[in-house]
Parts: C-alpha cells; sequence; structure tokens
C-alpha cells in the first residue's frame, strides 16, 4: 500500500544551475519545476547531460561553486528556501533530513575508512548521541539494509566490499538519520543487473517503511515504470513533461518521451518491431538553439517550435507539458506515430 | 603483515651483497696504493711489500672481496687507511650528528611543507597559493650550497644571530641553518606534493559523499581529505629521510658539520677505502630499512595495500 499523502515535502521553483567555464555558459539546469509530495517518488529520466543530477546536487548544495552558480530559483523545504541559507548552513540538512545515494558505489565511499566508521560518522554528525549507541544504531542499519556478518563488515574497508554491498552500505548512510527525502542518482548504474533489482526493492521496502519520499534519477525507463509515482522527464536542462507514471507511459504527451519510449525494447509484444532510435544528438548545453530545444531532431515541429520555448502547460490534471503540438496529441488529431 | 616484513628485510641481503661488491670493484679501480697512503713518505720498498703482503692486498681481487666478507659478516667494517682507527667507531662517532641534523631538516620539512600544501590547496589560486607557488619554485631552483652560504652571511655574519658553522655545544643554535639548508629543497618538494595530491584527492566522489552526509568542512578537508592526500607525502618524506641521513654531503661541507656526509667525502679525496665502502654499506642499510618503514607507514594508512597472508598484494 502507497500512502502518498498530498502534503509537498519540496518544491523547486524555476530552478537555474550554470556553470561559468572557459567555453561559455553551460545552462545545466535551466528553469526545472517541480514538487515532491510526502512518501512518494519521483523519477526524474534524462539521458546524459539533461541536468538530472545537477538538480538534486543544487538541492543539497553540492554544486561547486565556481565554476557553477546558482542564477535563480526556490528550492523550499518544510517551509525555507534552501537557496537562501549560507553553504555552510546546508551541512543540517544533508545527510539528515535530506540525504543523496550516489551513482559509483566504487568510488563514493572513503576508502582509507572502515564502512563502520563511515556510518558512525553520519550518525554523530547529526544525532547526540554517544559513540557506543551511534555504533549499536550503525549494526541494525546493516541489517537494515541486508549485511550479514556485520560486526566483522563494521570492520571492513569498502575495498573489500563487492559493488552492491558498498551501495547497500551508501544507503545505510544515507538513512541513517531517518532523512524525509532521500535522493537516488542514478543508484544502480554502476551494478549487475541482478544486483540492480536487489538494490532498487531494498530502496523501495526502506521508503516504505520509514515513509521519506524518494527522488530516483535514472535513464532507465523500466526502473521508473516499476517504481516511480510520478516522473518528470528532462531534456537539455529543462524539464519537458511532467505527469504521473500511467500519463506518461500510456499518454506521453512530449514528442522526446514519446521518442524515449519508443527506443526500449518491448518483449511482450506480438508484433515485432524495430526499435526506434531518437535521431540526433543533444544540443550542446553552452549554445542553446533558439526556441524548443528538441526541435531540431522532433519529427513533429513546427515554425514556431524553432523561435520560442514552449512554456510548460498542464494540458490535464497534474499533467505538465512543455510542448506547442501537445494539445493535438491529447485530443488525437496528431498521431503519436 | 608479518611475512611481508620478513620478506623485505631478506630481500636487503642480496641489495648489501650487491652494492659491497659494487664499491669493492669501484675501489680497487682507483690507482692509490694503501699501503703508501699508510706509511710515511720515505718508506722503504721492503716495508711497503711487508704491508701489503699483511693487509693481504697483494691478493687477487676476489680474495680480497671474500675477506671483506667474511670481516663484515662479523660486523667489522675494517680500519681506515688514514686514521688507523676502525671503521665502527669513526662512523659512530660522526652518525649520530648527520642524523640529528636529518630528524631537524624533517621536522622543518613536514611542518612547514605540510601547512603550506594544505593552505594552497584549500585555498586555490588565492594570494597564499600564489605565493606558495612562486617560493616553492624559487627553492628548488636555489643550489643548496649557495642557500646555505647565503644563510650563513646574512644570519651568520652580517646580524650574528646564529653560528655560522661547525656544531659547537651540540646546542639547537647550531642546528637551524644547516637545517635549513638541508630541509629546503624537500620542504618545497612536500608543499607541491602536499598541494597536488590535496586538490586531487577533494576532486573525489566519497569527498562529495562526505559533504553529502553533512559532515563540517574541516572534518571533510582535515579527515576525509588530508588522510588520503597523506599517502605521497608520507612516502615522500620517508625517502627523503633516509636519503637525508647519508647524503648531506653539501650541506654537512659547507657548515662544517662532523657529520658522516663529510667524513665519506673526506674520505673519498683521500682514497680511503675503508671509511669509503663501510661509510656508504651503512647508508645503504639507512635508507632500505627507511623504505621498508615507510612501507609500512603506508599500509597502515592505506588499508587497500595492507597485506595478507603470503604477501599477495590486495589491491
Amino acid at each position: 500500500m502507497n500512502n502518498i499523502l498530498e502534503e509537498k515535502i519540496l518544491e523547486v521553483k524555476n530552478l537555474k544551475t550554470y556553470f561559468y567555464t572557459d567555453g561559455g555558459v553551460v545552462k545545466a539546469v535551466d528553469g526545472v519545476n517541480f514538487d515532491l509530495k510526502m512518501g512518494e517518488t519521483l523519477g526524474i529520466v534524462g539521458e546524459t547531460g539533461s541536468g538530472k543530477s545537477i538538480t538534486a546536487l543544487t538541492i543539497l548544495g553540492l554544486i561547486p561553486i565556481p565554476p557553477g552558480r546558482i542564477e535563480s530559483g526556490e528550492i523550499i523545504f518544510e517551509g525555507q528556501d534552501l537557496l537562501k541559507y549560507k553553504i555552510s548552513n546546508l551541512k543540517h540538512f544533508r545527510g539528515n533530513k535530506i540525504s543523496m545515494i550516489f551513482q559509483d558505489p566504487m568510488t563514493s565511499l572513503n576508502p582509507v575508512f572502515t564502512i563502520g566508521y563511515q556510518i558512525i560518522e553520519s550518525i554523530l554528525a547529526h544525532q547526540n548521541v554517544t559513540k557506543k549507541q551511534a555504533y549499536a544504531q550503525a549494526l541494525e542499519l546493516l541489517d537494515m539494509v541486508g549485511i550479514s556478518d556485520r560486526k566483522k563488515r563494521m570492520k571492513s574497508y569498502p575495498h573489500e566490499f563487492s559493488g552492491g554491498m558498498r551501495q547497500r552500505a551508501m544507503i545505510a548512510m544515507a538513512i541513517a538519520n531517518s532523512p524525509s527525502i532521500l535522493i537516488a542518482d542514478e543508484p544502480t548504474t554502476a551494478l549487475d543487473v541482478t544486483i540492480q533489482a536487489q538494490i532498487l526493492e531494498l530502496l523501495d521496502t526502506l521508503k516504505k517503511k520509514t515513509n521519506s519520499s524518494v527522488i530516483l534519477i535514472t535513464h532507465d525507463l523500466g526502473v521508473i515504470a516499476k517504481y516511480a509515482e510520478r516522473v518528470m522527464v528532462m531534456y537539455a536542462g529543462k524539464p519537458v513533461e511532467f505527469a504521473s507514471v500511467d500519463d506518461i507511459f500510456y499518454k506521453p504527451l512530449h514528442p522526446y518521451t514519446l521518442g524515449l519510449i519508443g527506443s526500449i525494447s518491448k518483449l511482450n509484444e506480438e508484433k515485432k518491431e524495430r526499435l526506434k532510435p531518437i535521431k540526433g544528438a543533444p544540443p550542446s548545453l553552452i549554445d542553446l538553439p533558439k526556441g524548443c530545444t528538441f526541435a531540431s531532431r522532433c519529427k513533429f515541429a513546427v515554425k514556431k517550435c524553432k523561435e520560442n520555448f514552449p512554456p510548460a502547460i498542464e494540458e490535464e490534471t497534474g499533467h505538465f507539458t512543455a510542448c506547442f503540438r501537445a494539445k493535438e496529441f491529447m485530443d488525437g488529431s496528431l498521431s503519436r506515430d | 603483515m608479518f611475512y611481508y616484513i620478513l620478506k623485505r628485510i631478506l630481500q636487503i641481503i642480496p641489495v648489501v651483497i650487491g652494492i659491497t661488491i659494487l664499491l669493492f670493484v669501484l675501489m680497487y679501480v682507483i690507482p692509490e696504493d694503501p699501503a703508501r697512503l699508510i706509511l710515511e713518505k720515505g718508506a722503504t720498498p721492503q716495508a711497503l711489500q711487508n704491508l701489503r703482503e699483511k693487509m693481504g692486498i697483494d691478493k687477487p681481487v676476489y680474495v680480497q672481496y671474500w675477506r671483506y666478507v667474511k670481516q663484515l659478516s662479523k660486523g667489522d667494517l675494517g680500519t681506515s687507511y688514514r686514521y688507523r682507527r676502525s671503521v665502527n667507531s669513526i662512523l659512530a662517532e660522526h652518525y649520530p650528528n648527520s642524523i640529528k641534523l636529518a630528524f631537524v631538516a624533517i621536522i622543518i620539512e613536514t611542518i612547514i611543507g605540510l601547512l603550506a600544501g594544505i593552505i594552497s590547496a584549500v585555498r586555490k589560486y588565492s594570494f597564499l597559493d600564489v605565493l606558495v607557488t612562486v617560493s616553492t619554485t624559487i627553492l628548488v631552483c636555489i643550489p643548496v650550497y649557495w642557500l646555505g652560504m647565503l644563510l650563513q652571511i646574512g644570519f651568520g655574519l652580517k646580524l650574528g644571530w646564529l653560528p655560522m658553522s661547525g656544531m659547537g655545544d651540540g646546542s639547537i643554535r647550531f642546528y637551524i641553518l644547516p637545517a635549513i639548508t638541508l630541509a629546503s629543497v624537500s620542504t618545497a618538494f612536500v608543499a607541491r606534493i602536499t598541494r597536488s595530491t590535496m586538490l586531487d584527492v577533494m576532486s573525489n566522489d566519497y569527498i562529495r559523499t562526505a559533504y553529502a552526509k553533512g559532515l563540517s568542512n574541516n572534518s571533510v578537508i582535515y579527515k576525509h581529505g588530508l588522510k588520503n592526500a597523506l599517502i605521497p607525502v608520507v612516502t615522500y618524506i620517508g625517502i627523503d629521510l633516509g636519503t637525508l641521513m647519508g647524503g648531506a654531503i653539501l650541506t654537512e661541507t659547507i657548515f662544517a658539520w662532523p657529520g658522516v656526509g663529510r667524513t665519506i667525502y673526506l674520505a673519498i679525496l683521500q682514497r680511503d677505502a675503508p671509511v669509503v665502502i663501510g661509510g656508504t654499506i651503512v647508508l645503504v642499510l639507512i635508507f632500505v630499512f627507511m623504505n621498508l618503514f615507510v612501507d609500512i607507514i603506508y599500509a597502515i594508512l592505506d588499508p587497500r595495500i595492507r597485506l595478507e597472508g603470503g604477501g599477495n598484494i590486495n589491491v
């Protein structure tokens, strides 16, 4: 049973994170809007460089400044705008109320400290407990994430762990302070397929147990379909579609979402179809075209697509799309093929 | 770990054998007759010949070598041609001076080098960083003997704050100038290595994880960053300690420091083979043991290279 309350726990408004490089300004995140409800899993999908990870890192203030700079926006968490905080004060949120799990468990753990030390460190950073209590908590956390032989494992170093176990240890660290939001940035990309499923199941179970909200960043639509309740599709730093997971898969209104769905294989369908890759490559984030960033790859593009970026419109309740032709998809006057 | 250390100690044996052969051959080919060195000018040819026979230097080189090795295995480094004293006692007299100087120099280079490196890494591109970069470049470029002389002239002669040379009564005042001279290049290197490894380490994923956990900036830099960055720095300092302990020839000569570097230097000038060979063997041993010591420290700092069982590297 999913217990989604309608209360918003996080709201991101018009977030813009740019990077000032020698080659020009990289508009990595360019006007992202979304909200996260209590207890839900929000999926953020997009290809590499679409700004998914930067969005997540910006929420926690983990963008290197310089070259990064947050141009505008609001990140409302528990009624406060996180962007108004000094970076040094964000540490009270990081790992405490908002935790993050990173993509590569091989490099995300410090090689010179034991797993136990790194988990206890997370606990001691935010809770007023003794080392002994923290040790007991850490043992409990290892149990929760499914690591056996815990006492021995506490003394192990990251290189003595397999990839899946490291990610479990990362998760143990992330949930150590029972965060209300867990950001999982491609948590399974670096893992074997069998381990991927285990880790995602674990995340889902823990989420339900602790009733926290999850932001699941991935480029794997299969993962989104299984675990997310709502989905934000990003393209070239901008959200192009934001809807419930059913709407995304059954009633996509943005040609890019259509393209993503068309490019995954459907094993259970009778009709054997060739996969339809999206032709072309995403634009350079330094030199974005005028108009819709997807227009050059879009077979539905019309003249006005190349002139202005379409505003995100709520075509039906809770289904936002930034496409001039979304209405035509809606009423069926334009075929999705 | 035990096997690893044992293995490393056993490795020392071929190193020592190799170094003795090399030195023996080198000293043998020098066309100098030790008998002439020992006896006064005007000694009769008969006296010279008698001495040669007594010393065994009329025998072929391998016979001499075997004699030397047998003697060495008893811990006897031979007798100096010049001083007519045992090499053991000469080294025992001078070695402590070199080691003391080396330790003062190491302390200087570790403290100043590490601090400068950390500051310039943490405040990248700041004024302090530029200052460290420029001054380390200058330090590396300055010849040691020139820096030593400048210090002698400046602090010794002009200002008169510190003694110019010698060891005097052995108080710390006498150490300052030679130790700074000896440490100069290494300090610059330590600062550079610290800066670059710190910058390198701070861009790692696990540093981002540490920030994401909500740790304070200091905790991330000095705990998560520095412990990783220390590994190459410790290696450098350890190897440098081995080098400084045996090779402060320039500094010891400029400052008339009664250490082993100067002793070997003088022995080379005087063709005093037993002192050169004996001194060098001791230096090599110290150097090899320092390297072993560094490797052990290394394993303590970096668990990935801690060795198990028969010494398989477990990366």
